[in-house]
C-alpha cells in the first residue's frame, strides 16, 4: 500500500512575526515542518513500520527551501519525495490543484496530511484536495486502523470521540494528538540525502483569494484591577464589561 | 571562507537541539539535584545514533566527522553537560584509543558492543597522574598470552556504568613513556571493581568512579598497538577529542547566554524590563563575543581535522578559550540574574557549576596554555 503524506514548511512555532513594507518578514526565521503535517509523517510511518503500508512517499508544494521539510521527513523515514514548485503566494486553492495533481499521478491507497498549518490556519487544503480528487475525506483523526480495503478512523467530535469507516483511496487529516513524531535518527538523517526526491512544477492556476492587507493582532493591553468588596468589585466589573469592553448581551 | 554548516548538519544540530529542549532541560535539574545517571535519556540517545557518533559507519555506527560530533556535543551540553559528558567520555574519548590504533578485529569487537548499548570509560588518570599523564603506575605485566592490569585509576567518567574501558598501564614505570600500554577491557572481567560515586560540584548526571583493576587478565589480543605505544595512543586520542571538549564548553556558554537574554527581558526593575539597562546590555554583548569566538575556535578545529590538516594547536586554543568562555558566560549569567541566579529555583547557577570542569578535564587551562605555547616557540 502506498501512502502520500502532504507536508508544508511553515515558520517555527517560536518565530516572532514582523511586517516589513506590508508583508510578512521572512528574513532570519527558521523554518520547520508544520507540526501538524509532522503527525501524519509520523503516522505513515507508522503504518509501514505495521506493515501495512510499503511506501511513503512525500508531498510538498512550495519554495525551493521546502525541499529541508521534504529532507526531514525523509530523515524520519519516508521513502522519497516530490517537491511541487509553486510561488509562495499561492492560495488554498491553488495549492489543493497542484498538490491534487501530483497526487493523481502517484495514485496512492491513502493521502495523510496534516488538518491545518500553524501558519495561515486555514485548514483548507486537505478537504480541497478530496474534492478535487473525488475521494472521501475524514477529519482530525486521532487513531486509523486499516483492513479490507477500509479505513477506520477515529476523530475527535464535541464532546466525545467519532469513529467513521471509509473506502479507500481516501484523504485523511491528522489531529495533533494522534501521535508523538520521533526525532530523525543519525542514520536516518544520513540516508535521507540518498532518497530520490523529484521536483515538478506546480500546475498554473490563478489564485481564487487576493490578500488586501497584512497586519499584525493588536498588543496586548494591561488589564484592570479591582480591589473592592465583592459585592461593589462585581458591579464595577460588569460595569467595565458593558461601556469599555462593549460585551453585548443577547 | 565558507562557515555554512551542510544540510546534514543542520539537521543533526536541529534534531540534537530539540532533543535537549523536550527531553534533557525539562529534566536536568532534577538530575543533578538527585545525583541521578538518566539511563533512560542515555537508552532514547541510543536509539537516536548519537551514543555512537564516533562508532565509522563501516563497523555500524553513525560516523560522524569531527565538525558534526562537536555540533551534537555542544546541543547536548547545551541541555545538560553531565549528559554531554556521558556521551562523549564513552563515544568519543573511551573509543578513540580504538579509532586510533585497533585493527579490523578489535575494532568489529569494541564498536560492535558499542552498538549494543554499551557505555565505554576511559581509564587514564590514577590519584597520582593528572596533568603528568605519562607518570601512571597502573601495572600491565605479560603472562603466557594474557596481560595481568594492576592499579587504580581515578575520576573515570562512565566507571560505574561503561561495560568497555580503554585502559593505560605500564610494564615498567623506569620506562617511562615508552613503557605504556593501551588496552581494551571488558568489564566482566575477574578482578574489577568499581569505588564509590564521586560527588562532584558540577557535571552531577554523568558517574564518576574510581576503577580499581586486580589482578585483571586481559587478552594480548586485547592490547592496542604494539607494547610501548600507549603513550602516542593515549596523546593522539587526547589531541581528537580535545575540540570536542570546547564544543561542550560552547553548549554550556550558549545555555546560560540564552538564559540571561531571556531572563533580562522579563526581570523588571525600576519601573522597565532589565534589559533597557545599558549595565546588562554590556554583559549580553560580552557574552554574546564570548560564545561566538569560543564556538568558531572549536569549530575551525573541527574543520581542520575533517581536511585532514594539522589542528592540535587550534584543538587546544578552542579547549581553552571555550573552558575560560563557559566559565565566565556563566558566571555573568548568575550576575544578570542577580539574588535569582544564585538560587537552584533558577538554572543558570547549574550552568555555572557545570562550566568549571571545564577549565579541568581533558587537559587543564594550564596544560593547554603549556601545549599552544610549546607549538608557537617549536624550531
Amino acid at each position: 500500500m502506498k501512502v502520500l503524506v502532504c507536508v508544508k514548511q511553515t515558520f517555527d512555532t517560536e518565530a516572532k512575526i514582523e511586517l516589513k513594507d506590508g508583508k510578512i518578514n521572512d528574513a532570519g526565521i527558521n523554518l520547520i515542518i508544520n507540526p501538524y503535517d509532522e503527525v501524519a509523517v509520523e503516522g505513515a510511518i507508522q503504518l509501514k513500520e505495521k506493515g501495512i503500508a510499503t511506501e511513503v512517499v512525500i508531498v510538498s508544494a512550495g519554495a525551493d527551501k521546502a525541499m529541508d521539510a521534504i529532507r526531514t521527513a525523509l530523515a524520519m523515514g519516508a521513502d522519497r519525495g516530490i517537491l511541487v514548485k509553486q510561488d509562495s503566494a499561492a492560495d488554498e486553492y491553488a495549492r489543493a490543484v497542484a498538490l491534487a495533481d501530483a497526487i493523481k499521478k502517484e495514485n496512492p491507497d491513502l493521502i495523510l496530511a496534516g488538518h491545518v498549518a500553524a501558519d495561515d490556519g486555514s485548514s483548507q487544503v486537505p478537504t480541497r484536495i478530496a474534492e478535487i480528487l473525488g475521494l472521501p475525506h475524514v477529519n482530525v483523526i486521532t487513531s486509523i486502523e486499516i483492513a479490507g480495503g477500509k479505513a477506520t478512523c477515529t476523530s475527535e467530535a464535541d464532546g466525545g470521540t467519532a469513529v467513521t469507516e471509509v473506502s479507500i483511496p481516501a484523504v485523511i487529516s491528522s489531529q495533533v494528538s494522534w501521535n508523538e513524531p520521533r526525532y530523525p535518527s543519525m542514520k536516518g538523517i544520513m540516508q535521507a540525502k540518498k532518497k530520490p526526491v523529484a521536483t515538478v512544477d506546480a500546475i498554473a492556476v490563478e489564485n481564487k483569494v487576493k490578500v488586501l492587507e497584512f497586519a499584525l493582532p493588536a498588543g496586548k493591553t494591561a488589564g484592570i484591577k479591582i480591589e473592592e468588596d465583592p459585592d461593589v468589585a462585581a458591579a464595577q466589573m460588569a460595569d467595565w464589561m458593558k461601556n469599555t469592553v462593549k460585551v453585548e448581551v443577547k | 571562507m565558507d562557515f555554512t554548516l551542510t544540510e546534514e548538519q543542520i539537521m543533526i544540530k536541529k534534531m540534537a537541539r530539540d532533543f535537549a529542549d523536550n527531553e534533557i532541560l525539562p529534566y536536568c535539574q532534577e538530575w543533578d539535584a538527585k545525583d541521578t545517571f538518566p539511563y533512560d535519556t542515555v537508552k532514547k540517545l541510543h536509539d537516536l545514533g548519537l551514543m555512537t557518533i564516533g562508532v565509522p559507519a563501516e563497523y555500524g555506527g553513525s560516523g560522524l566527522d569531527h565538525l558534526s560530533q562537536g555540533i551534537v556535543v555542544e546541543e547536548i551540553a547545551r541541555g545538560d553537560a553531565g549528559l554531554a559528558t556521558t556521551l562523549a567520555a564513552s563515544t568519543l574519548l573511551a573509543a578513540d584509543p580504538v579509532y586510533v590504533a585497533a585493527n579490523d578485529e578489535q575494532k568489529k569487537w569494541f564498536y560492535g558492543r558499542m552498538n549494543e548499548g554499551d557505555l565505554a570509560a576511559f581509564c587514564l588518570t590514577e590519584p597520582g597522574a593528572g596533568s603528568d599523564a605519562g607518570g601512571l603506575s597502573t601495572k600491565c605485566v605479560k603472562d603466557g598470552d594474557d596481560y595481568i592490569l594492576n592499579g587504580t585509576k581515578q575520576f573515570i567518567s562512565n566507571g560505574g556504568v561503561a561495560g568497555l574501558y580503554t585502559v593505560f598501564a605500564t610494564l615498567d614505570k623506569k620506562l617511562g613513556y615508552k613503557g605504556h600500554c593501551a588496552f581494551m577491557v571488558d568489564r566482566n572481567t575477574p578482578g574489577i571493581t568499581i569505588g564509590p560515586k564521586e560527588d562532584k560540584l558540577g557535571i552531577r548526571s554523568s558517574n564518576t568512579t574510581q576503577v580499581i583493576f586486580e589482578d585483571v587478565r586481559v587478552p594480548s589480543k586485547n592490547l592496542l598497538g604494539k607494547e610501548g605505544e600507549g603513550f602516542k595512543i593515549c596523546m593522539k586520542t587526547l589531541d581528537l577529542s580535545r575540540a570536542v571538549v570546547a564544543a561542550m564548553a560552547v553548549g554550556v556558554a550558549q545555555g546560560a547566554f540564552e538564559c540571561a537574554v531571556k531572563y533580562s527581558k522579563e526581570r523588571q526593575q525600576f519601573g522597565q524590563p532589565i534589559c533597557r539597562f545599558q549595565a546588562i546590555q554590556f554583559i549580553l554583548a560580552d557574552m554574546a563575543m564570548q560564545v561566538e569566538t569560543a564556538r568558531l575556535l572549536y569549530q575551525k578545529a573541527c574543520a581542520l581535522q575533517d581536511m585532514g590538516l594539522p589542528y592540535t594547536q587550534m584543538s587546544s586554543l578552542a579547549k581553552c578559550w571555550a573552558g575560560d568562555a563557559a566559565m565566565k558566560v556563566a558566571t555573568d549569567a548568575v550576575q544578570v540574574y542577580g539574588g535569582y541566579g544564585y538560587s537552584k529555583e533558577y538554572p543558570v547557577e547549574k550552568y555555572f557549576r557545570d562550566a568549571k570542569i571545564m577549565q579541568i578535564f581533558e587537559g587543564t587551562a594550564q596544560i593547554q596554555r603549556l601545549v599552544i605555547a610549546n607549538d608557537i616557540l617549536k624550531e
